[in-house]
């Protein structure tokens, strides 16, 4: 084995990132953006903790957070914490059970999280997650809020090649239930979908000998993928499915109306059987995509189901993506402020002049003795006994 | 990135399989990459190149969308175990068998057999399957050696003829999978390129 020599001391673990200047002012100041578009959507910022007992950070959403979660022993209880590795069900425990109001909460986080396992290349260990949710509200109206204002994130990072990918969670669902498919199977299906894998379906589905009609609309399921013509194509081949499936249809038909209305340059894809988060999701799905990243850059949609293990399950919908990919993505312009130098003196009279002027915003940095700046700068220079900025 | 489509193959069989499916469809590269050191070579659709690479690095290629589209080896996605893309068509071509092999008339021992193999993910996953424990010893190639020399008690390993096995005392025990190569596509390229992409793959599928 390779020890850790002095050489080596500076190596961060995998996947693990700093950010330095200039993208961390870049970073901060998007962020600081970000936090007041949400604001002025009435979006109510909380900070959940960093670290909590494990039972309640990795509730519902299955065992693929479990395995993200860093895990460490409470000293002073014994039990097992966990540092979250998705702050969506930190807020579904806040709604829950902190903020016990009926009508509907609009609620925004933004902090680090830890992954075990870097998912893909370039993706970072300690994301930066922001995101937002509105509880309280079952309705395709809260689902179109929630896609607009990520939208509005992207405006605000300077990403404009995005595109939205939807979907709805309950065609999948639905169809396993009138299959009667067992969990393992159901698992088996979902691996199949998730990769396009039409040979294997076709082929797993003989194997099953499953009634034609259900057959044929999970064969469907696959190829039910592309622009927003899909959807026509859809109520077509699912035309045999139960009612949930073509209430589901109904709604991604309406939110797909709405989003054209509202954001006519927005490409949109509707895929079916893009199903990633589908254990807790139950209703529109949807993903957000940048040119030749086969990672999606922010994911959300429904999951009413979440606080139920909380005491109190609400209708829930919400997005999240991580603020350090936006940065890398976008664009971010920095407001770019006046820099001017002060030389070293124990004049009190310019350590005056020094703090109106950052009070009027300027940035003033103190020059060391011996370190004085050079070439075209603007500085502070005593003339006939007044401190004044010059170039 | 272009409008147009990339395409990675990898050099030898999956290329030399791959190409008369290509021509079916009216594709055809500019010059042949045996001969050839460019690792992108155009074809005569100025919206499609291919690009040639290594077999296993194919799927990390058009994973992360360096490559729109791919053939690899469902050998070599099953080793990477990645849902991260899509494998929407089997061209049916470059078939193989991946199997257990051991030395003529002898069998794998009951308790933590070992087996030499390139395909540790997928070596595990089997035995595991049926129960087994075994203990996988990665290898980057002549695997047949393995067992001759002391190294293992069998081999996982990619099956044609049979030939190399005969060659050096070994036996095929075990059916694991059988094998043939895949198309594979860039997630947000099958999205963004939807209608190309299709297009393509429906083109493709008529001449398998």
């Amino acid at each position: 084995m390779m020890s850790n020599t002095n050489a080596e001391r500076w190596l961060l673990p995998e996947g693990v990132e700093e950010v330095l200047p200039p993208q961390a002012r870049q970073l901060e100041q998007l962020r600081r953006r970000i936090i007041d578009l949400f604001h002025s959507w009435g979006y109510e910022l909380v900070i959940p903790p960093l670290m909590e007992y494990l039972e309640s950070l990795i509730t519902g959403a299955g065992h693929d957070l479990d395995l993200q979660t860093f895990k460490i022993i409470d000293q002073y209880t014994g039990r097992l914490m966990g540092v979250r590795a998705d702050m969506t069900p930190q807020v579904a425990r806040i709604d829950a059970h902190c903020l016990k109001n009926d009508s509907p909460n609009r609620l925004c986080y933004l902090g680090p999280v830890l992954q075990t396992n870097p998912k893909g290349l370039s993706v970072s260990r300690n994301p930066l997650q922001i995101g937002a949710e509105i509880y309280g509200h079952d309705g395709l109206e809260s689902d179109l809020e929630i896609i607009c204002l990520m939208l509005a994130v992207f405006e605000k990072a300077g990403i404009d090649s995005v595109f939205v990918d939807l979907g709805h969670v309950e065609i999948f669902r639905q169809l396993v239930v009138q299959a009667g498919l067992d969990s393992d199977e159901e698992h088996k299906l979902f691996d199949i979908l998730q990769r396009k894998a039409k040979p294997e379906l076709k082929a797993t589905l003989a194997e099953w000998e499953l009634p034609d009609d259900i057959a044929t609309m999970l064969m469907a399921l696959i190829e039910l993928n592309g622009g927003r013509e899909v959807l026509a194509t859809a109520e077509a081949s699912l035309s045999g499915a139960n009612k949930a499936i073509k209430q589901a249809l109904t709604e991604l038909i309406t939110i797909a109306e709405w989003l054209s209305t509202r954001k006519p340059d927005l490409q949109l894809h509707i895929d079916l059987a893009e199903l990633r988060g589908f254990h807790y999701h139950t209703g529109i799905m949807f993903a957000a995509y940048l040119p030749g990243h086969g990672q999606a850059i922010a994911r959300g949609g429904r999951y009413d189901e979440i606080g139920k293990v909380f005491g109190r399950a609400r209708p829930a919908t919400g997005f999240s993506t991580d603020l350090k990919s936006l940065v890398r993505s976008g664009k971010v312009e920095v407001e770019e402020i006046e820099t001017i130098f002060a030389p070293w003196s124990d004049d009190t009279e310019l350590a005056t002049v020094v703090e109106s002027l950052r009070k009027e915003g300027k940035r003033v940095i103190n020059q060391l003795p011996g370190h004085e700046e050079e070439g075209e700068i603007k500085r502070l220079v005593n003339e006939n006994g007044k401190w004044i900025v010059k170039e | 990135m272009t409008t147009g489509l990339t395409l990675a193959l990898s050099k030898g069989r999956i290329y030399k399989d791959t190409l008369p499916l290509l021509e079916k469809i009216g594709i055809e590269p500019a010059e042949d990459p045996e001969a050839s050191r460019k690792l992108i070579i155009p074809t005569n659709r100025s919206d499609l190149n291919l690009m040639v690479i290594r077999a296993t690095d194919v799927p990390t290629f058009v994973e992360y969308g360096a490559a729109d589209l791919g053939v690899a080896g469902k050998d070599v996605l099953l080793e990477a175990e990645s849902d991260n893309l899509y494998e929407p068509l089997d061209l049916n071509i470059a078939r193989c068998r991946l199997m257990v092999a051991v030395p003529k008339g002898r069998l794998l021992p009951q308790t933590r057999p070992r087996i030499a193999t390139k395909y540790v993910n997928l070596t595990r996953r089997y035995f595991a399957g049926k129960g087994q424990q075994v203990e996988v010893i990665k290898l980057y190639g002549s695997m047949e050696l393995a067992p001759l020399a002391g190294l293992a008690d069998g081999i996982v390993d990619l099956v044609d003829t049979g030939n190399t096995l005969r060659a050096n005392g070994l036996e095929a025990t075990e059916d694991i999978v059988t094998i043939s190569s895949r198309l594979v596509v860039n997630k947000a390229a099958m999205k963004m390129k939807s209608s190309f992409i299709k297009q393509l793959i429906n083109e493709l599928s008529e001449v398998i």
